[in-house]
């Protein structure tokens, strides 16, 4: 059994599943997380339609990093489940998980199309080389996200944006239908973060269901459908303007967040730094 | 001579081009590691069947096998860090290995010879072993080239992929291991460090992507090898010392024109 499983993922056969009509794209119910004594995440349950932007904030360790990584099947949660079209993560090829920038090797002898290929390499065969159709693909994620001049450029020389839009060429390659993303606007300037929200847009009209962390309650507030407002349990989950109330901000961040009430306005001061997560 | 020169060709090319992804892992101390680890092998061997440098190769590969996924099992385990597993394995491996060596009374010279190799002492089945193994490995690291490359770059993404990690990684293991025991044997093992690892990492200074840092690797090692025993024959110095300081030279030569270069690495 283990044996036949393998076999059929090494020679990449007949093993995905098929995405069930009607379902919702991501149904997350009850997941928990121990490592020994510490509760990374505790029964958290929420539903997200295709199509959608999920914008996920809480404070550092609140275990978003996680959370996505139970969603992409990389970890296994100690209780609960994740059903991506009614199957578990790990019998889908359409999610794309795109790591925190810090946790990659930028010195690795790869050109940005190198990269890119990588997400072709799910869906082909063993001891099978790049078609002219995968590199087709490739050229045109990349011009989809405005880099395709970049394609031979060495992935140590790109700017924090550049690599970021190279990893969502890398997920439209991998012709993704579920985008996680790991704090990828962390550590951009502005305008890198506005042209990142802007092909997100883009990819959500196309259809594409996204899911990512950040830090910034205001661009979590007014780029996104959906917030999951977590802090090891699930806080709050809804549209922005239902979650981001003084009560649940106040339960999620503690003593780390300020509310100032200037008029009819709240204004947000938070002292959680914005680095690791 | 000849057949020291073509030995140290094979063995010193299918070191590099290993050595690349040893190098880009950061796998430098395993390669060093299962070197010692084979120690208690080749001792058990030797008690049983005597010295036939065949003999105990078969005893050498079957030892290098277990601890590289032995290495594998203890890293994925969970806690300790995969250069923490290698060092205990590396430690404990090497001690097995002196306590069985100390309990035959003819001391093991062969032992000594098959760990420290000797190009010049290369026989014909020697070479006919080192090159059916070398063309499988180079086989196999054609064959999984995508999936070694993603599994090394990104393991999050091979998971997301679904691709089985461990099974390559394993894999990937078990031919650092095969080139390993079998360069031992020719090369011996402070070329087949050096091999291992100089070679690649001159390369990796050099190249953008990484079938151009493969090549490279190949062909510095290749120019090391010929230019390191012919420089040893007419000197007069042990060949595989010469082999061991031209790859050095190489690597110092390239490292210092890219400081001049003014690229930072």
């Amino acid at each position: 059994m283990a044996l036949a499983s393998l076999w059929r993922k090494v020679t990449r056969q007949g093993w995905e599943a098929r995405h069930a009509p009607g379902l919702p794209i991501l149904e997350v119910s009850g997941v928990s997380m121990r490592y020994d004594d510490v509760v990374a995440l505790e029964d958290i349950s929420f539903t997200v339609e295709a199509g959608k932007r999920v914008a996920i904030v809480g404070p550092n360790g609140a275990g978003k990093s996680t959370l996505l990584k139970i969603i992409a099947g990389v970890l296994t949660p100690t209780a609960g489940s994740v059903r991506i079209y009614g199957h578990g993560p790990r019998s889908h090829l359409c999610i794309a998980y795109i790591p925190q920038r810090n946790q990659v090797d930028w010195n690795f002898p790869l050109t940005v199309a190198d990269v890119v290929m990588m997400g072709r390499v799910g869906k082909m065969g063993l001891f099978r080389h790049p078609e002219p159709r995968d590199w087709e693909i490739v050229r045109r994620a990349l011009e989809e996200v405005g880099i395709v001049e970049l394609a031979d450029r060495p992935i140590r020389a790109l700017s924090g944006g550049q690599q970021q839009r190279m990893f969502l060429a890398r997920a439209l390659a991998q012709e993704a239908e579920l985008l996680l993303m790991d704090e990828p606007l962390t550590g951009l300037d502005l305008p890198a973060q506005e042209g990142i929200l802007e092909i997100l847009e883009r990819l959500c009209r196309q259809g594409v269901t996204i899911l990512l962390t950040i830090h910034n309650l205001d661009q979590a507030a007014s780029h996104f459908d959906r917030v999951l407002l977590l802090n090891r349990r699930r806080i709050a989950f809804g549209p922005p303007e239902e979650v981001f109330t003084p009560q649940a901000l106040q339960a999620a961040y503690g003593g780390h967040l300020r509310l100032i009430r200037a008029g009819e306005e709240l204004i947000v001061v938070g002292d959680t730094c914005c680095e690791g997560g | 001579m000849v057949r020291g020169l073509i030995a140290a060709i094979v063995a010193g090319g299918l070191c590099a081009l290993v050595g690349t992804y040893v190098v880009l892992r950061g796998m430098a101390f395993f390669g060093d590691a299962l070197a010692h680890s084979i120690l208690p092998g080749l001792a058990i061997g030797y008690l049983l069947g005597g010295s036939s440098r065949a003999y105990l190769f078969w005893w050498g590969l079957g030892t290098a096998l277990l601890a590289a996924l032995v290495i594998g099992a203890i890293s994925r385990g969970g806690r300790l860090k995969e250069d923490t597993a290698i060092g205990i394995l590396f430690a404990g491996a090497t001690a097995l290995g002196v306590v069985l060596i100390s309990t035959s009374r003819s001391y093991a010279v062969d032992l000594t010879h098959l760990l420290f190799g000797n190009v010049l002492g290369v026989g014909e089945g020697d070479l006919i072993r080192l090159g059916i193994f070398a063309a499988l490995v180079v086989a196999l690291v054609f064959l999984f080239y995508k999936e070694f490359l993603v599994v090394s770059f990104d393991p999050i993404l091979a998971a997301t992929l679904r691709l089985p990690a461990a099974f390559f990684d394993n894999m990937l293991r078990i031919l650092i291991a095969i080139t390993v025991v079998v360069a031992l044997q020719t090369v011996g093992v402070a070329l087949m460090v050096a091999m291992l690892v100089t070679p690649a990492a001159t390369a990796y200074l050099m190249a953008r992507r990484l079938p151009a840092m493969m090549a490279l690797a190949v062909l510095l090692a290749v120019l090391s090898a010929v230019v390191g025993l012919y420089a040893s024959y007419y000197a007069g110095v042990a060949s595989g010392a010469a082999i061991v300081l031209t790859a050095t030279a190489l690597f110092l030569i390239v490292r210092l024109a890219h400081n001049g270069r003014g690229a930072s690495g």
